[in-house]
């Protein structure tokens, strides 16, 4: 590997931040935040110009791992510390990347205890976040997606709202059960194939009522990231009581993990097992789809109807993602970035007039508009992608999630497709209680619009979100062969099963 | 490039007039500056649009073939792929100009009547930003484009029918009309999720050159095997029943008259409501192989054109009565595309652009002069006080009502004829409704006319006095689509329908040979011509009648049928209907699943249980938030124990 380790860098340049901050000594504390908070702005910043790198020096026309990096860790084990990305993980790199230094700049003023910790666990956070996307070893992915959870449950715990024991607790009982279970998994799959290799995992066919068993134990965990109903409880408790920037990370990239576990295991790997729970999967996200769209509806907290809403979202993802069609899968993908942006934004949004007012209660608004045409404007714009219109990018991963199902199921298409009724009753409910209106309120007589370090957290996203609406190519392009070949291999191990079970007879 | 052009001047105007909205605490001086401003550059774009329009129209009258204009790529995915490419026919190309037109009309029209409205840029900024979406709508060359157009042109709406965003009344109507309109956009979007399935493409050119091959295909949707081509097609009306405010999706059309009057007239009476008969006769290569769905249409249309037409007889708001007025014509749209007689649709379409936008900006005239009263009830004795807008709104009755030589007399006899001359079943339905709708437009018109302009003054004393014409910036677009009123029937009718049909429409409209309805329509007997005329004047008598003559008979009538007048005034309780159907279970439903089933049943044997469980169990050495932490970093640990343990059990055996 004679190659720049370019993804070891942007994996590991955010820990090497908070070791720095972590040296940061003052007699004055205020010095000490304000290095704290500029040294984790800039780690992060210039981990997103790094991880510009991948963007633009990724080969689209290869299904490969790129920019691997191995080297030998234990190697009596077989373990080894294996780094790469390919066209379903290397946008959710940059999706991280991205979003870590909008975090930091929204904590800037909301965080004003214990700043140096906080940035501390952002920055770890980023590293496992980024670490997680790009394992291609069992045991480093176990490393990087469980531990995750440590810096979250810091965050939530320690900078939380007033039941952020119970959420936070919440959060580790369901991904514990899940977790548990993965891990038996990944265990029995070292012993079948002899490898912790991802990339020969991927390979490696299981025997068929194995691949059954494997399916369940990492379903037990991704169903509980993604999260999907019934074990999505944890995730509006989690939202609610998280601050604004926990919250965000949480909706743009934590609850992308169980998706994208599903689409490097799930399918490729259980490819059998896959087609025998599909049932089962369409049948729980139909159900997310509708349920939690009802519930969104009559949330009296913003956080929460938002947290809802994640959930229905997502139900498009765990659609697409067992299509498999090519529109089903790149449509899956395509909803969880545009859902990265656009959610994380509208958690922004809000954290925008809790900071100014201290309350998440819809009920304590209505008539901002007056008061903030600008940022009413932005949030017009977060809501309209949120229920997918055309021309932002929430429009087009449901667009091929759902074209991709209807060549499947016609009922699952349909069902779901209720969804867009639904997204647009409980966003535009919630937008014109808050927005508009007269203004009532006298607490709200005095708020202003947004500062110029507010405008910088939308800036980027807003682009965003129109980009990845006009002109989706753009990303898509990254996708295209690495969910073709991902597709061959399910229907060639597919094939295979059939000819199998045809000799049988 | 024209057509680029024709795109881009209103997208321009909206984006440059939406960045003057966001100049706070601004001197009142430099305020109305940037308010003129705003007025000036989406005029100009409006305007420059407009003249290109005609320019392609022109080259369209003098044989100009069909072209595509490929901007870039917009989505690929398998073989799901698609282009942002502006697609102009003989059909693009009139929609064009109707558009245009009268967005132009009504962006100079509310210079006058936006005058005291303190977001004047917002509000321009808003129609120009709505003209785009139309625009690309009309100029799709695929079905995803369409509904790009589809749902923006939906957006437009709902903003400016929530402009004046103080009132509870009108963010609850522009919620209403966005959220009916997305049930019918539900529809159109698995129609294009089944086009795709059969066809393999969303690709109109291509849809419409295999549409032969694939007639008889059967589609499997939600388990029964059906006659594929029937399915989209009856898929793709919902959204257009939704758009175009068709019996069952029409609520929402009368409380968008909550948004300003100019409004009303662009959006709610001349152009985006009439987005589902261009959609219907764009895709007519689509309907043309479905009797059923054609059949459907026609019976829609026609019931949605006597349903809307009753209703509109007891309204007394003068802009609701306009507005179920709008909704029944579109009816009379629809059923003769049912009938096959695109071209006549579209010919109905074209002048009741005109004459409705006339209504609806003269309506509005009244309702400024007035001081903002929208209620007839408190009307009356005006007629001298406003002669410009009294003489205009005669002339948009008259078109209304269908009377020679007026612009409707033309169109909706042809409507008329076509619908008889069909020779079947649902055609003579048509007829007859459409007959009886003819009778009942014409009265509400002359009920609206009278109620409005004569009789005793019923208005306070305050108000009489500031009753006044209109200025001139509000007048002079009336003007001009006045003359369209009185004209455009005459001048249309050999193009459209007439002789010169074929010719003119180009292939951009696809009738099956055995489908002659339009061709029959010329070879009528002289009864069915002039009946719609003869009814018409009757209407215009019993009007009369009521009004002006024995004004104490509209009283006994409506006592004496008392629970009739009353279903028609609650609009056949549509409204009631659906909230109790749709919108109170929906949120029962959201109450039960959260409270029930998240809160008892999930968290409650969930982590709420395991919690009370551990909580009588905890030792009271750790807190519970660093317990939890423990708890898990240590559980995480025997996991990677675990997992070595198992690689070094595998490596030494």
């Amino acid at each position: 590997m004679s190659e720049f380790p370019i993804l070891s860098l942007v994996t590991f340049l955010p820990i090497a931040g908070a070791l720095f901050i972590l040296t940061i000594r003052d007699k004055e504390p205020h010095v000490v935040e304000r290095n704290a908070r500029y040294v984790a702005l800039w780690t992060s910043g210039v981990n997103f110009l790094l991880s510009l790198y991948l963007w633009f020096n990724f080969d689209s026309s290869s299904a490969a791992f790129q920019f691997v990096v191995k080297s030998e860790w234990m190697p009596i084990l077989g373990l080894s510390y294996h780094l790469g990305v390919d066209g379903i993980s290397i946008l959710f790199v940059l999706l991280t990347t991205l979003l870590t230094p909008i975090c930091v700049l929204a904590s800037w003023e909301s965080i004003s205890v214990r700043i140096k910790e906080y940035m501390i666990s952002f920055l770890v956070l980023e590293t496992l976040m980024v670490g997680m996307f790009c394992a291609l070893d069992l045991m480093l992915f176990y490393i990087f997606f469980e531990g995750v959870l440590i810096p979250m449950f810091l965050i939530i715990g320690i900078w939380g709202g007033a039941r952020r024991v119970y959420s936070a607790f919440k959060l580790f009982l369901f991904t514990l059960t899940g977790s548990v279970l993965m891990l038996l998994a990944m265990f029995t799959m070292y012993f079948d194939a002899g490898t912790s290799d991802i990339s020969k995992l991927l390979t490696h066919s299981f025997p068929a009522s194995l691949q059954t068993w494997l399916w369940l134990a990492f379903f037990a965990s991704f169903a509980v990231k993604i999260p999907m109903w019934p074990v999505h409880t944890w995730l509006p408790d989690a939202h609610v009581e998280a601050p604004t920037a926990g919250s965000v990370i949480l909706a743009g990239v934590l609850l992308k993990f169980g998706g994208y576990g599903m689409l490097r295991f799930s399918l490729p790997m259980f490819p059998l097992a896959s087609i025998d729970f599909t049932p089962l999967v369409y049948t729980l996200s139909m159900v997310a789809i509708i349920y939690t769209s009802l519930v969104a509806l009559v949330q009296s907290d913003m956080k929460k109807l938002i947290a809802y809403s994640s959930i229905a979202h997502m139900g498009f993802v765990t659609i697409g993602v067992f299509t498999p069609t090519t529109q089903g899968v790149e449509g899956a993908i395509y909803v969880m970035l545009s859902h990265g942006v656009v959610s994380s934004a509208l958690f922004l949004i809000v954290g925008v007039i809790y900071d100014r007012n201290h309350s998440r209660k819809i009920a304590d608004y209505g008539g901002l508009v007056h008061r903030m045409p600008v940022y009413a404007m932005i949030f017009m714009v977060f809501t309209l992608a949120s229920i997918g219109l055309p021309g932002t990018g929430g429009f087009i991963g449901e667009f091929l999630v759902l074209i991709g199902v209807f060549q499947i199921n016609t009922w699952v298409a349909t069902l779901a497709s209720l969804g867009i009724i639904f997204s647009a009753a409980y966003m535009l409910y919630l937008y014109r209680r808050v927005i508009f209106g007269e203004l009532t309120n006298d607490k709200l007589k005095k708020t202003f619009d947004l500062t110029p370090r507010e405008w910088s957290l939308f800036a980027p996203l807003l682009l965003l979100t129109i980009w990845m609406g006009i002109y989706p190519s753009t990303f898509l392009d990254f996708m295209h062969v690495s969910v073709d070949s991902l597709l061959k291999q399910v229907e060639q191990a597919q094939a295979v099963a059939t000819n199998i079970s045809f000799a049988a007879k | 490039m024209l057509e680029t052009l024709i795109v881009m001047f209103p997208l321009i105007g909206a984006i440059i007039a939406g960045m003057m909205t966001f100049g706070r605490n601004l001197e009142k001086e430099t305020r109305l500056n940037i308010d003129r401003a705003a007025q000036w550059i989406t005029c100009l774009g409006m305007l420059l649009s407009t003249l290109c329009s005609i320019i392609v129209f022109m080259d369209f009258i003098n044989g100009s073939s069909s072209r595509t204009t490929e901007l870039f790529t917009w989505l690929t995915s398998g073989t799901v792929e698609v282009s942002w490419a502006l697609k102009v026919d003989t059909l693009t190309a009139v929609m064009m100009l109707v558009v245009t037109g009268v967005s132009t009309v009504v962006h100079v029209y509310s210079i006058g009547y936006m005058h005291h409205d303190t977001s004047i840029p917002r509000f321009m900024s808003y129609l120009s930003l709505f003209t785009f979406f139309m625009l690309m709508l009309i100029t799709a060359d695929n079905l995803l484009q369409l509904f790009f157009g589809w749902e923006g042109v939906g957006l437009a709406s709902y903003l400016l029918i929530g402009f004046w965003y103080k009132k509870p009344s009108a963010n609850a109507a522009a919620i209403k009309a966005f959220l009916v309109n997305r049930v019918g956009d539900f529809g159109f979007a698995i129609g294009i999720f089944g086009v795709f399935m059969i066809f393999d493409t969303i690709h109109l050119e291509t849809i419409f050159t295999t549409v032969i091959d694939k007639k008889d295909v059967t589609i499997n949707f939600l388990g029964f095997d059906l006659h594929a081509i029937t399915v989209l097609c009856l898929l793709l009306f919902i959204g257009a029943m939704g758009k175009s405010a068709q019996l069952g999706l029409h609520t929402w059309l009368p409380d968008a008259m909550e948004g300003p009057t100019p409004v009303s007239a662009l959006i709610h009476a001349a152009t985006m409501v009439t987005a589902g008969v261009f959609m219907v006769a764009r895709l007519s290569p689509l309907f043309e192989y479905s009797d059923l769905a054609l059949t459907v249409i026609t019976i829609i249309g026609a019931s949605t054109a006597i349903f809307a037409a009753t209703i509109a007889c007891v309204q007394n708001d003068i802009k609701r009565v306009i507005a179920y007025s709008t909704c029944s014509q579109l009816g009379y749209m629809f059923f003769a595309c049912g009938v096959s007689a695109y071209s006549a649709g579209i010919f109905h379409l074209m002048t009741h652009g005109f004459f409705k936008a006339l209504l609806f900006l003269g309506a509005g005239s009244v309702i400024h002069a007035m001081s903002d009263e929208q209620d007839m009830r408190k009307m009356g004795g005006i007629w001298r006080m406003v002669p410009a807008t009294y003489i205009l709104m005669w002339i948009g009755s008259l078109a209304l009502a269908g009377i020679w030589p007026f612009a409707g007399f033309y169109s909706k006899d042809i409507v008329l004829e076509a619908a008889w001359a069909s020779q079947t079943i649902v055609g003579q339905y048509a007829f007859w409704t459409g007959i009886l709708a003819a009778f009942l437009t014409a009265f509400y018109s002359w009920r609206l006319i009278f109620l409005t302009f004569h009789g005793t003054p019923r208005a306070d004393e305050v108000t009489m006095g500031h009753v006044h014409e209109s200025p001139k910036i509000m007048i002079l677009p009336l003007l001009v689509l006045a003359i369209g009123a009185i004209f455009a029937g005459y001048i249309g009718y050999e193009h459209f329908v007439g002789y010169k049909n074929t010719n003119f429409w180009d292939n951009s409209i696809f009738i099956l040979d055995q489908h002659s309805a339009l061709e029959d329509a010329h070879h009528v007997s002289s009864w069915v011509k002039y009946l719609p005329l003869i009814v018409g004047l009757l209407g215009i008598c019993l009007a009369y009648t009521f009004y002006i003559y024995k004004t104490d008979i509209p009283d006994h009538l409506k006592n004496a049928f008392y629970t009739f007048y009353k279903f028609l005034l609650n609009k056949w309780y549509f409204d009631e209907l659906y909230d109790r159907v749709f919108v109170k279970p929906s949120f029962s439903f959201g109450h039960g699943f959260w409270n029930v089933i998240d809160d008892w049943i999930i968290d409650g044997l969930g982590p709420d249980g395991i919690s009370e469980t551990i909580k009588r169990t905890a030792s009271k050495v750790t807190t519970l938030q660093t317990g939890y932490l423990y708890h898990y970093a240590f559980a995480m640990l025997i996991g990677v124990v675990l997992i070595i343990t198992g690689y070094l059990f595998k490596s030494v055996g």
